[in-house]
């Protein structure tokens, strides 16, 4: 792997991990039930925790003297390279666990792929997420299976949730140009496995859940170049406002 | 056995110091008694955790904001293991969680009190975590079996946060001078409060000579207050920042510090409901609840048709 190359994988690892685990924070203190709470919670510190490994190995890469701060709160929105899907609202408890379940079942086969890459750092970052990931999806898809097949009301619910994030779900397995280079040139890294595994998660779940899988006509999303949809700005707003307000502190 | 031996047996367990458990038989006024301090403990757990989440979004670096985050949730933790030893006195988790959501039962008023910079995270670690770990290291001696195990638990984690939160009052009043600024600030807004939170003067505290007596409460609120105090002002001292209290000052005699007189007022304005956050905290708490409501319908649906289909 080249060093852009890993430079930009990282950021879209870190990326994804990060605003991901900053929207899941979001329910911190106000889950359905405390348990699960703490379960989310859980999640979202796996995610923020990967997203700190992954954007100090891209900020060490580019030798910038930029760190996983200087990564986080520091660059706009046309920076960010995450899916478009990590950043969308949590809506109520089915939609936030839709777009986990939908994200994880990208998540977990990317990473398995990614342990096996020649370049050690990333492969190492890759190896210790891979078992947290292995457990989001398990919890996710049992949440999903748990809502779509339990009550009318909750069936409902998540066939809408289903509807809502399904528009954002495509990005993650349709390969764009980086995807297709990395698979050419960094082996064993393949695009096509990742989809193929996304699909049979999405199906086998789906399935389970009662729940119908939308036509994949999906509306393109940009989020890996850096386009990302109007959400963004303002979860940047947020999460950046202390160290942009204050550059000369630490804290 | 008699009930006047099944009262001796209880009242030398107390004297001897053996622990009451679930199981043993108890007079209905100790049960109640710990019943509502548990519960109100365990309220307090999971009320706190809004404040403090209040900016999990907003921490300035990706290490303050994972501590953070796992610090809330830490105060969840504390609360499931207390509601699971308040339900040993015969009350569902359910049944207080009602209380709480509609005002009957109580919480620990300074979670009344609002965040309002960064440096209030620091503070709230230190002074109220504080304040909480002086009280719960005298309830690890508590009698009633179920607490006392779970403050021993509770403690721990609890230091790890007060010496979090002390970390974050350093880097704020070591730091540049609107950091600085905003430790103070923070400091002048939760000394009071802090202090409040050992409850009203032994003179006026109407539940504190009997739980004395049962060594449900180990040492008094003032005594209590009094430790606080004292092992505060070295840190604050160190901190180089000022309290908002011009009578304090050390007293050679009684080799405590003297402080200046607490607002009463205050404390029972916000505990009968007007402080400054009451209003939103039950909201939250019942927006949670309310929302979540068909969550946990599904739940029990689902794992009640899984259990049809094992039959």
């Amino acid at each position: 792997m080249s060093p852009n190359q890993s430079f930009e994988l990282c950021l879209r690892m870190g990326d994804n991990a990060l605003i991901l685990g900053q929207r899941l924070a979001e329910w911190c203190g106000h889950g359905p039930i405390l348990e699960q709470d703490i379960a989310l919670t859980n999640i979202s510190l796996d995610l923020i925790g990967q997203s700190r490994l992954w954007l100090s190995l891209a900020g060490q890469i580019e030798g910038q003297g930029r760190d996983e701060d200087k990564l986080a709160f520091f660059r706009d929105s046309n920076e960010f390279r995450h899916l478009n899907l990590c950043e969308q609202p949590n809506g109520h408890w089915g939609t936030t666990l839709m777009r986990q379940f939908l994200f994880d079942a990208f998540h977990l086969p990317l990473l398995e792929q990614l342990c096996k890459v020649e370049d050690q750092q990333v492969a190492s970052i890759a190896q210790k997420s891979v078992k947290e990931v292995r457990y989001h999806l398990r919890w996710s898809s049992e949440w999903v299976v748990r809502l779509g097949a339990g009550t009318d009301e909750s069936h409902e619910k998540m066939q809408q949730a289903l509807l809502d994030v399904w528009p954002f779900a495509g990005e993650a397995i349709q390969p764009n140009a980086f995807d297709l280079e990395l698979t050419e040139t960094c082996p064993p890294y393949n695009v096509q496995a990742v989809n193929k595994a996304w699909w049979s998660s999405v199906n086998e779940v789906f399935n389970q859940a009662n729940l119908d899988v939308p036509e994949a006509n999906w509306a393109p999303q940009k989020g890996r170049e850096g386009i990302h949809t109007e959400r963004l700005g303002f979860i940047l707003a947020e999460m950046q406002f202390l160290p942009r307000a204050y550059p000369d502190a630490q804290w | 056995m008699e009930q006047a031996d099944l009262q001796r047996l209880f009242d030398s367990k107390i004297e001897q110091e053996i622990r009451i458990e679930p199981k043993d038989w108890m007079p209905e006024a100790y049960r109640k008694n710990n019943l509502r301090q548990i519960s109100q403990h365990a309220h307090s757990e999971i009320v706190g955790m809004l404040p403090e989440a209040n900016w999990i979004s907003r921490a300035p670096s990706l290490r303050r904001k994972v501590a953070l985050l796992a610090k809330v949730q830490d105060e969840a933790g504390h609360g499931l293991y207390l509601y699971s030893a308040a339900e040993t006195l015969g009350t569902s988790r359910d049944e207080m969680l009602e209380d709480l959501n509609s005002g009957k039962a109580k919480y620990s008023s300074i979670f009344n009190y609002p965040t309002l910079n960064w440096a209030d995270i620091g503070a709230v670690g230190w002074l109220v975590d504080g304040a909480a770990i002086t009280n719960q290291v005298a309830l690890c001696r508590t009698s009633y079996g179920p607490y006392a195990r779970a403050m021993v638990r509770v403690c721990k984690e609890e230091s790890f946060h007060q010496r979090q939160g002390y970390e974050i009052m350093m880097s704020m009043a070591f730091g540049t001078p609107e950091q600085k600024q905003m430790a103070q600030d923070a400091l002048n807004r939760w000394w009071w409060p802090a202090l409040m939170m050992f409850g009203p003067n032994d003179s006026e505290s109407p539940h504190s000579q009997q739980s004395l007596n049962w060594k449900i409460k180990r040492v008094s609120n003032d005594d209590l207050r009094q430790e606080f105090i004292d092992k505060s002002i070295p840190q604050v001292e160190y901190l180089g920042l000022t309290l908002p209290d011009p009578d304090l000052k050390w007293n050679e005699e009684r080799g405590h510090y003297d402080f200046g007189p607490i607002d009463w007022e205050e404390f029972y304005r916000v505990i009968s409901g007007n402080g400054p956050c009451n209003k939103d905290r039950l909201e939250a708490r019942n927006k949670a609840h309310n929302d979540g409501a068909w969550v946990r319908e599904a739940a029990m649906a689902f794992a009640e048709k899984r259990q049809t289909n094992v039959a």
